[in-house]
């Protein structure tokens, strides 16, 4: 077993665990919030998806940036995986997002600023994704990817700042004001601890197809 | 409304880990697909050369 993979499994395993104490304390535990009774619970799992997803973005950026200086493939494919991981989330945040607003707001969308800089985020990287797959030169894609994941980061702190930016149909800042009450707090934070290690368990399966794609690569030269 | 309300979490719950499961199963078929390729493609190279 490789280095990777024993790291994989020791994410994927302390995830997991993790995820199952805090799971039968937000649901079984945790009494129901005053106002929105039981759907509040989605806090803890819309906003982690985000904050992992906006993570895994930064960290593109950077191996990105590091792609376009060394000219190493290696974090062109570290970039490709964390942003594919990421947009999975960004998916996670949107749907359970518009399943809260639904019982909360009456409906399932509004192109308030935080919601639509959210959408535009998930459009630009579902583009990334999409536009790696049409360049079959290796060089060429990973500077263009490179290019675009810079460029994609632009979005990511316009939707972080939105709600302070803007006055919009989602709600304001909870975190930092202390909305969030003392008791929910450590299942909150320790939710975004187990997305964490999840999605970091899940970016390094994705970086080891990287890998061997690129290998797979150097063997077809050599075949053909 | 509480009725509806659970409905709803169980459907976010659901989604949220749904699209979870399904991106690992659309990883673990690809890494299946790329062994296969790298398994194929290295005997091709074995041939050639010998």
């Amino acid at each position: 077993m490789s280095k990777r993979e024993k790291w994989v499994y020791a994410l994927g395993v302390s995830g997991t665990v993790l995820l199952i104490v805090n799971l039968y304390r937000i649901l079984l535990v945790l009494g129901d919030e005053m106002q929105q009774g039981a759907i509040y619970r989605i806090i803890y799992f819309h906003v982690p998806a985000a904050f992992i997803g906006w993570t895994l973005f930064l960290a593109a950026l950077v191996a990105s940036a590091l792609y376009l200086w060394k000219k190493d493939l290696a974090f062109d494919g570290f970039a490709a995986s964390a942003i594919e991981v990421g947009w999975v989330f960004c998916s996670i945040n949107l749907v359970t997002g518009m399943i809260w607003g639904r019982i909360i707001w009456g409906i399932w969308w509004t192109w308030d600023p935080r919601l639509t800089s959210m959408f535009i985020c998930w459009l630009l990287y579902g583009g990334y994704i999409v536009l790696r797959s049409a360049i079959d030169d290796a060089g060429q894609r990973a500077t263009v990817s490179a290019v675009l994941a810079i460029f994609a980061f632009a979005d990511v702190p316009i939707v972080f700042m939105a709600i302070r930016w803007w006055r919009t149909q989602h709600p304001s800042p909870v975190l930092e004001t202390g909305g969030l009450a003392p008791e929910m707090r450590l299942p909150f934070w320790l939710n975004v601890f187990v997305f964490l290690l999840i999605g970091l368990a899940i970016t390094l399966v994705r970086v080891d197809q990287e890998d061997t794609q690129r290998e797979l690569e150097g063997l077809r030269r050599r075949a053909f | 409304m509480d009725k509806r309300n659970f409905l709803y979490l169980f459907y976010g719950l659901t989604l949220a880990w749904g699209l979870l499961a399904a991106y690992l199963f659309i990883l673990m078929q690809r890494s299946r697909k790329l062994r296969a390729e790298v398994d194929r493609v290295k005997r091709m190279v074995g041939d050639n050369e010998r």
